[in-house]
């Protein structure tokens, strides 16, 4: 850079700012959100085996609390996608189902990680709690789509098996600041589990595909 | 007579509990039914009658009843109060919601510990509790009263804005925030209708339907326990009673919910 050039975007630097800061008397955006997490940690207090680190955002929930309510710009949601795909951990016997009954056991449990949860488990996943699985079940909720027919429709295929376990996994792999737990990441369900969930979705004898 | 209702009631759950067969659709018909049933009789005017009781009684050290509480509109003044609340209180120099002010008052007034104002906030079978009747009280005399919640100086505009980020906060293992349940029109968590709070109608439902009785529960719940079990619920640790980001949390749904005419206490199932 030539040093006119410093000068001038230096210059137009400070103005920016001062236009900003006559713009908006009140805290800025960002220190609303770092008052407010200051709040946050005066305000919770550790509980059975909810202690106060999970009030420490990764970089991925600090962003998706950012720019929640607001569009996402494109390259943030890319930046989000890209660290959670390369995060997921893939079977190493390639093996991506397991028992879907054991996987409906799952998607039924509310149960696991709350302060008043035993610490021990069971953990489920409670995905009856967002989507619609099997047509047997009519307690569904819609927060997330309906799920029914999941590998019917889009075919019993390897690919469509690694998109559902990556999917179960780490959703933010995919979709950026979705709702969806990252059950995999997160360590709330185990490998196995993971399997389990993955069969009930796409092994053709399970509920959801009949 | 109570013995009655609450006899009704469970009547009433097990006949909607048993024909969990039919489709969906009939089976939302069958809970409205129900829902609108519950209106009938609210247990939640046990709890009202006991608060005005409580509120009437000289107790603590002071030997003091709580008649000269300023709830906001001046010292014994409870009519239309907790439609206006939270608010500042030059008194005590921050933001409170009803739960921080009965605390204020109980140990100003009465001459309680905080400790002791906030021993059993959240009652259970054979353990009552105070706070949750003296809040059934209170909020039944704004019932059919606006809300009228003011952003009219420094204090309360960071609480809403401080708020505000306290509802789009992500985080715990499970990444969630009030904004995961509460920020789409339409949706429901298993059968359960989810208010959108992030814009006025569904704020107003949700914010003028607290307190609340829950019949799964057998007791008269306040707004500070909605946060409480929401946050349990989103993973977090435990939200403690009256905390600053509570109180803030409150103003921001309070203020969204502004004009609608305070509803509660209420029935749930």
């Amino acid at each position: 850079m030539q040093p006119m050039t410093k000068i001038v975007s230096a210059v137009s630097a400070a103005l920016a700012l001062a236009a900003c800061a006559a713009m908006q008397p009140g805290p800025t955006d960002a220190e609303a959100r770092a008052k407010a997490t200051a709040m946050m940690k005066t305000s919770f207090k550790e509980s059975g085996q909810a202690k106060l680190d999970r009030l420490n955002q990764d970089e991925t929930q600090a962003l998706c609390s950012q720019y929640a309510g607001k569009e996402l710009p494109k390259d943030v949601a890319e930046r989000i996608e890209k660290a959670n795909l390369a995060s997921i951990r893939w079977p190493a016997d390639g093996k991506y189902l397991g028992d879907w009954k054991r996987g409906e056991q799952i998607a039924q449990r509310g149960t696991g990680f709350q302060f008043s949860d035993d610490p021990k488990g069971p953990v489920g996943a409670n995905c009856y709690a967002c989507h619609q699985l099997s047509k047997e079940e009519i307690s569904f909720g819609t927060i997330g789509p309906p799920l029914y027919q999941f590998g019917k429709v889009r075919g019993f295929t390897d690919d469509m098996r690694r998109y559902a376990w990556g999917k179960v996994w780490n959703a933010q792999a995919y979709s950026a600041c979705s709702n969806m737990p990252r059950f995999g990441h997160a360590t709330i369900l185990t490998e196995d589990q993971v399997r389990d969930v993955v069969a009930l979705l796409m092994d053709p004898a399970s509920p959801v595909n009949r | 007579m109570i013995g009655t209702s609450r006899a009704a009631l469970v009547a009433v759950l097990a006949a909607f509990a048993a024909p969990f067969v039919l489709a969906q659709g009939s089976a939302q018909d069958e809970i409205e039914k129900y829902r609108q049933a519950l209106q009938d009789g609210n247990p939640a005017e046990l709890w009202e009658a006991r608060g005005e009781g409580l509120w009437k009684t000289a107790r603590g050290p002071k030997k003091a009843t709580l008649e000269q509480c300023d709830l906001g509109k001046g010292p014994g003044v409870v009519r239309g109060a907790y439609a206006e609340l939270p608010r500042h209180f030059a008194d005590a120099n921050r933001v409170m919601d009803l739960e921080s002010r009965l605390v204020w008052c109980m140990v100003t007034l009465q001459g309680m510990t905080e400790a002791d104002a906030k021993r059993n906030v959240f009652g259970a079978p054979g353990r009552r509790s105070d706070i949750e009747a003296l809040v059934a009280f209170v909020t039944s005399e704004s019932k059919g009263v606006p809300m009228n919640v003011r952003l009219d100086n420094a204090a309360m505009k960071e609480a809403y804005a401080l708020g505000e980020k306290i509802f789009f906060f992500r985080g715990g293992p499970y990444d969630f925030s009030c904004a995961t349940c509460h920020a789409e029109d339409g949706k429901r968590i298993r059968l359960q209708d989810l208010p959108n709070l992030t814009k006025k109608e569904g704020a107003q439902r949700g914010y003028t339907t607290w307190p609340a009785y829950r019949v799964s529960q057998g007791e008269l719940r306040t707004f500070q326990w909605r946060l409480y079990d929401c946050f349990r619920q989103q993973r977090f640790p435990e939200l403690e009673f009256t905390s600053p980001a509570s109180v803030a949390l409150t103003t921001f749904l309070a203020y969204n919910a502004n004009g609608a005419k305070f509803a509660a206490p209420a029935i749930k199932r």
